[in-house]
């Protein structure tokens, strides 16, 4: 057999159409990537053509045999598992030719690492849901996140529930996507670039109050920096305000002195400058 | 004073309170409303501070001014510690900013006991009403009943709040009589009973008329103290397993005692706070809720306490090994849960699994089975793990390696041997 990568634009629809097209042209493909990162190779590409009505046939065939695969899927596909197509190419062919049976067992070696990445973005998703921070900006909520996986489609749910009456936007700087919602209404589109607006005094207070609540609320005589690091993992913290320095803290149009947000019988938490990497913590004063 | 003392001062009276939980609710958002309740069953945690504690609640105290006595508490009345009080006004300006901006869950509003119980809970109440009412704050809020209040006063907090705890703090009755003279068991257990018969009563009316008053929709909670008295694990568990049969509370929060004052019936400051004691009262509490156990099997009067090297369910196991191994395949989903390193979900998803064909060794870590504790107590199709060779007698020290991997081991002479 030929050995054949795949280049599709990148969606969903993309991707469901390189499954009929292996189906149609008989073959294996070795590789499916999107057209963007693709790097000269050696192997014979094929460039695969979105086709919706292909992809609602595919997809269609998919929910048949087995709803739970297809959501599966959609899920997997928002997922940062190397080789993720491939993988998930697999699951399909293995369901059309085998049927739905192995789906009950976890550890079935091609649906293993399929759940473990969409465990995985549960679980990222699960966290930020705690995790994001919105900031007060004129009348909309603005946030921004730095996630692993695209989580933003899971989370829309659950923030437009929760600000129902709102209008807020989440930007997720790892894929350059945001979420926009407004009266009822959301959508993710692309966005390259973004950065958040400095905050105005009530916007800058709260921060300080909530900097200090979170100073304060630990027992020192229980000071347990790995316990935190296990439940809230530092990649998280660039993006969460009691973790950023005194800057964030300052409204815009004032310069007048803050009082320092740390709390003075508290524990402050470690610093991490912004659009770094985590720095080592603090150690109690 | 402004917020930002009265915040830092209340915060830092309320923290000793372990519970921080917004599950349980179901609220779905309204319109006209702010918020709701976390959809998730596990609650949603928003932080977590320097000792490792979930943040999902803004936990303060409405005020830490207090008539009481407790010897072992930081408001007590005889210490010397700056006072303050929210005004309702500040309190919910505080949890709609802080809710909106996605730090919290939702209120966890405690209090001192101020001039009487009642009093103390009325300002609760107002400040909850302007919060749910003129606030139109929709989220979660959980509320401390205090003992000695009247029935009249839980009952509208409870209207008001989605979960009620009163907190027993001393497990039994004569460290009560000893440690915090100004509350009795009569009392604190009066209020719990009351929540109980609402609640159920509560949504039985549900059932009749959807709209329905909602009483503590997520149920009650409680707080014990570990290591303030001398009482024992079995007593503790024993009495755990009572308020989750006969009170149908939620949750039972244990805190490791910290101790903040010099006394002569408390242990000295010195002391370091008992935190692996406490872990191993919460598995133990895990394994009461979710795994079929009961306080008798884990402990009795000759073990009256756990083992502190090796966690309750290891203990159990290594105590009974009549009942293992337990073969994966043909095993039922209870006695699946008794092995150790299988818990709720790899138990399930061992269920699911062997519906497609017996299981083999090998393929147990990919359903989530802990091996390292795990191989000691099963067989899959018949077979041990590859390789594995064991003594009952070094089963124990095995299991205490597994959960230790550096242990503060003792250089041993060969002259002590031989002495």
């Amino acid at each position: 057999m030929t050995e054949m990568i795949y280049l599709y634009d990148g969606s969903f629809q993309g991707f469901l159409c390189c499954v009929f097209d292996s189906y149609a042209y008989k073959e294996v493909p070795t590789a499916i990537c999107c057209d963007e990162d693709s790097v000269p190779a050696l192997f014979d590409t094929r460039g695969i053509v979105t086709d919706q009505g292909h992809a609602e046939r595919v997809y269609r065939k998919i929910v048949k045999c087995s709803p739970y695969a297809a959501s599966l899927l959609q899920k997997c596909f928002l997922t940062c598992l190397p080789q993720r197509e491939m993988r998930m190419y697999h699951l399909v062919s293995k369901l059309l030719k085998q049927g739905s049976g192995f789906l009950r067992d976890p550890s079935d070696e091609t649906l293993y690492p399929v759940l473990r990445a969409v465990r995985h973005l549960e679980g990222e998703a699960h966290l930020l849901k705690g995790f994001v921070r919105f900031s007060q900006l004129g009348d909309v909520l603005g946030g921004e996140i730095r996630p692993k996986n695209r989580v933003l489609p899971l989370l829309r749910h659950h923030f437009c529930a929760r600000y129902a009456g709102d209008r807020f936007f989440l930007y997720d700087r790892t894929h350059r996507e945001v979420l926009f919602y407004t009266s009822g209404q959301a959508c993710i589109r692309p966005l390259d670039d973004f950065q958040m607006a400095q905050p105005d005094a009530t916007e800058a207070h709260y921060r300080l109050l909530w900097k200090r609540f979170y100073d304060t609320i630990a027992i020192r005589e229980r000071y347990n920096p790995r316990c935190r690091q296990t439940q809230m993992p530092k990649r998280y913290w660039s993006t969460m305000t009691e973790f950023q320095d005194a800057t964030y803290f300052t409204p815009q149009s004032s310069c007048a002195a803050v009082p320092d947000p740390g709390a003075p019988a508290g524990i402050s938490a470690p610093e991490t400058p912004s659009g770094f990497g985590p720095s080592a913590p603090a150690s109690i004063p | 004073m402004d917020v930002l003392e009265k915040l830092t001062i209340l915060t830092d009276a309320a923290k000793y309170d372990a519970a921080c939980t917004s599950s349980g609710g179901n609220r779905t958002a309204k319109k006209g409303m702010i918020g709701n309740t976390s959809s998730s069953v596990a609650g949603c945690c928003h932080s977590f501070s320097a000792d490792g504690r979930c943040v999902t609640l803004l936990k303060v105290l409405m005020t830490n001014r207090c008539i009481y006595d407790c010897k072992y508490c930081v408001n007590r009345r005889s210490n010397d510690t700056p006072r303050a009080a929210f005004t309702p006004e500040e309190l919910a300006d505080l949890t709609i900013g802080f809710y909106r901006r996605n730090y919290i869950e939702g209120l966890f509003l405690s209090s001192g006991v101020f001039r009487s119980p009642d009093y103390t809970t009325e300002l609760m109440i107002r400040a909850l009403r302007l919060l749910r009412e003129e606030y139109r704050f929709n989220g979660y809020i959980h509320a401390k009943a205090i003992p000695g209040t009247a029935p009249e006063l839980v009952e509208q907090l409870g209207l008001l709040a989605d979960r009620l705890s009163v907190n027993i703090e001393l497990p039994s009755e004569a460290g009560l009589r000893i440690l915090a003279p100004d509350k009795t068991k009569e009392a604190i257990l009066a209020p719990m009973r009351q929540i109980r018969t609402r609640n159920l009563q509560s949504k039985e009316e549900l059932i009749k008329y959807r709209h329905a008053p909602r009483f503590a929709p997520a149920g009650q909670s409680t707080q014990l103290i570990v290591g303030a008295t001398s009482d024992s694990d079995f007593h503790i568990l024993r009495l755990t397993q009572a308020l989750y049969q006969q009170y149908r509370l939620k949750r039972v929060f244990y805190s490791a005692y910290v101790p903040v004052v010099e006394h002569a019936l408390l242990p000295a400051k010195t002391v370091k706070p008992p935190l692996l004691r406490e872990h191993r009262l919460y598995q133990a509490d895990w394994l009461l809720r979710f795994y079929g156990f009961r306080t008798e099997e884990l402990l009795d009067e000759h073990h009256p306490d756990f083992d502190i090297r090796l966690d309750p369910k290891c203990s159990w196991a290594v105590a009974h090994p009549e009942f293992f191994p337990v073969e994966v395949n043909t095993a039922d989903y209870e006695a699946l849960l008794r092995v150790p390193g299988i818990g709720v979900t790899s138990a399930r998803r061992i269920l699911s699994a062997r519906r497609t064909g017996s299981l083999r060794p090998e393929q147990l870590p990919r359903l989530g089975v802990v091996m390292k504790r795990a191989q000691y107590f099963l067989t899959a199709s018949g077979k041990l793990p590859e390789g594995l060779r064991f003594t009952q007698d070094g089963l124990l020290r095995r299991l205490i390696a597994a959960e230790r991997p550096a242990p503060d081991f003792q250089q041993l002479s060969l002259f002590d041997a031989m002495a």
